[in-house]
């Protein structure tokens, strides 16, 4: 589903450029559940934002599906993420003036899906996330969790190939982490990938797999639950 | 882009983003309702002064006796100079280039009475050409006739209002009325465009005034008016010339003592008034492109405000797969929906407020009618809204078109 070869991200803060991700391959199977771990710096975000097309990289090759990513189109760019792709943020990324099923129906606005239909399948994933009744609630009106698996059907209702979560328990507490974490199960049954960027070790040890990265570079892949792959 | 998802996607951020429309709206608004105030206020002001023009033929040179002021010939100074029928008959045989000539002697507050009703009103014994100088427009009968003159008529042509005053609703020709003691046959009625004031005033015939009321020698004048057909101002200004010296010869003071008789040249007048006009046009031009600026100006601070405030929302919708076009397009179509209600409102405003003034400033000198041209208050709207939105297409696409992590990352 997901292939890196010899990627290379680079910042230009100063004189000097600061290289990020270091000739990085991976491979991320189809319906792979994996996680991200890595100390700050370590440029694990980089790598998520780049598996989701929200940031370039310089050299190297991202195959998503099979597509060669590279240099794309804001179009065809929008489109990929739009079809194949996904997100869920550690500070969630909803947004403030629209409810709870209009948040999660937005992906589909932009498929040119009819607002009855698309608001009827909102309603839908509301109610796998079990929010059915929080529909017509502002983002301000609901818990961290609660806007957190609004997030997550708006990243599922578009039905997305590869679901990248970057901390997405960052900012909940152990519990909520858990209901967050069960979703993503959940959903990983169903047979969509999920990359999961974070630094909870008991978030990690749920996932199929861990890559951990250090400067920039893959230390090393942990393969654990075989039984779920 | 005009699908009606679209609309109701833009209608809920607006809806849902009170006080932004509002400041953006406010902005458009003020600055077409400014414009519009300015130009009806100059075109008011334009229409006032130009209808105290009408008053009177605009290309008409009028003679004052005065009092001379330089010792000539031996004379002193401060002797006055009176006008007198031959003067008149020299001019209209000897000056060429004249059109129309008239003379006029007034008696100011002239006791007049019909019946019981009465009044006192200014009278002017005069000539049949003064109807073409003052512009007076005949409602009923005729004015004063070269017989009347020669016959020293006892006939006289009343203004609207006279004729208000005295007769009511009742027939005014044929009747007579008694001005200071003596009788008047009415045989007409006049308006004028100029003002209420001329509508004010009676005509006799010269002969008849200088005879029946007795005035000494019989044959003095106040003024001399005459036009100058199309005449440019140089030839004018040449006519008044032979005039002056001709008076200057005549009763003997020097042709340069501009106290000995008064010229008022209605050519050089209405030239200055309309340059001044021109030159009033072109400042309240200036003041109003450079409203129109300033609004523009106003607009793109607002919409690169709103791009910035938005920038967040860009990125989270990019990662929704939305298209830098489908984003550009959102926030123009919102500026643009904005300021066009903005704009009409405060052109409905600039305009109702014109209109009220108009209504409302029937008897104020020198403010008539403050219009605006439609297609100049549609134009400059326009104006306003196309430059406002590009102001704000330039951070919006940038916005657009940045990777979505770093918009993610604004706050």
């Amino acid at each position: 589903m997901i292939k890196l070869v010899g990627l290379n991200k680079y910042y230009y803060l100063g004189k000097t450029p600061l290289h990020v991700l270091k000739d990085v391959d991976l491979e991320i199977g189809s319906g792979e559940l994996v996680s991200i771990m890595g100390s700050s710096g370590s440029g694990k975000s980089t790598l998520l934002n780049i598996l989701g097309i929200l940031d370039s990289y310089q050299s190297g090759e991202y195959y998503l599906d099979n597509h060669l990513v590279k240099d794309l189109s804001q179009r065809k760019a929008a489109k990929y993420r739009n079809q194949f792709l996904g997100f869920i943020f550690q500070s969630f990324n909803l947004l403030n003036y629209k409810t709870a099923v209009e948040n999660v129906a937005l992906p589909l606005y932009y498929q040119g899906v009819p607002r009855k239909k698309r608001n009827a399948l909102a309603m839908e994933y509301l109610e796998k996330v079990n929010l059915l009744d929080r529909a017509e609630h502002l983002p301000s009106e609901l818990s961290g969790g609660q806007q957190q698996r609004v997030a997550i059907a708006r990243a599922l209702i578009a039905n997305p190939k590869v679901i990248l979560a970057d901390e997405p328990t960052g900012a909940l507490d152990s519990e909520t982490s858990n209901e967050v974490m069960n979703l993503f199960r959940m959903v990983n049954k169903e047979g969509i990938t999920v990359v999961i960027v974070t630094h909870e070790n008991e978030i990690a040890a749920q996932t199929d797999r861990l890559i951990r990265l250090r400067d920039g570079v893959i230390d090393h892949h942990v393969v654990q639950n075989q039984t779920s792959g | 882009m005009f699908e009606l998802d679209n609309w109701q996607e833009i209608f809920a951020t607006i809806s849902k983003n009170k006080l932004r429309t509002f400041l953006t709206g406010f902005a458009v608004a003020w600055g077409i309702f400014m414009l519009i105030i300015l130009l009806g206020s100059g075109n008011g002001i334009e229409n006032g002064v130009r209808e105290d023009f009408k008053d009177d033929a605009v290309n008409s040179l009028w003679f004052y006796g005065g009092t001379t002021s330089l010792p000539y010939n031996g004379i002193k100074e401060g002797r006055d100079i009176r006008f007198h029928n031959d003067d008149f008959e020299y001019i209209k045989e000897q000056i060429e280039g004249t059109e129309y000539i008239t003379n006029r002697r007034n008696i100011w507050n002239a006791a007049t009475s019909f019946k019981n009703e009465t009044g006192r009103y200014m009278m002017r014994c005069t000539t049949p050409e003064h109807v073409e100088l003052e512009g007076s427009i005949m409602d009923e009968g005729r004015f004063v006739n070269e017989d009347d003159v020669t016959h020293s008529r006892k006939v006289i042509v009343i203004g609207k209002q006279v004729r208000n005053d005295l007769f009511k609703d009742g027939n005014a020709l044929g009747e007579f009325i008694n001005v200071m003691g003596i009788m008047f046959k009415v045989v007409g009625v006049f308006s004028d465009e100029g003002s209420e004031r001329e509508e004010r005033i009676m005509y006799i015939p010269i002969s008849t005034g200088q005879t029946v009321f007795g005035w000494s020698g019989r044959t003095r004048l106040d003024n001399i008016l005459l036009t100058v057909g199309d005449a440019s101002l140089v030839e004018t200004s040449y006519i008044a010339w032979q005039i002056n010296n001709y008076f200057a010869r005549k009763y003997n003071f020097d042709p340069e003592d501009r106290r000995a008789i008064y010229i008022r040249n209605n050519v050089e007048n209405f030239q200055k008034v309309s340059s001044m006009f021109q030159n009033i046009r072109y400042f309240i031009w200036c003041i109003g492109i450079g409203t129109i600026l300033a609004g523009i100006v106003g607009i793109s601070n607002i919409m690169m405000i709103v791009v910035k405030e938005r920038t967040r929302e860009i990125g989270i919708r990019k990662a929704l797969g939305a298209t830098p076009f489908s984003i550009v397009s959102l926030i123009l179509t919102e500026a643009i929906f904005i300021t066009s209600i903005a704009g009409y409102i405060g052109l409905l405003l600039g305009v109702s407020l014109l209109e009220f003034l108009s209504n409302n400033l029937e008897g104020v000198d020198m403010f008539k009618n403050p219009q605006v041209d439609f297609k100049i208050a549609i134009g400059s709207t326009l104006m306003l809204i196309f430059f406002g939105i590009l102001g704000g297409f330039v951070p919006a696409q940038r916005a657009a078109s940045i990777e979505p992590v770093i918009a993610l990352r604004e706050e």
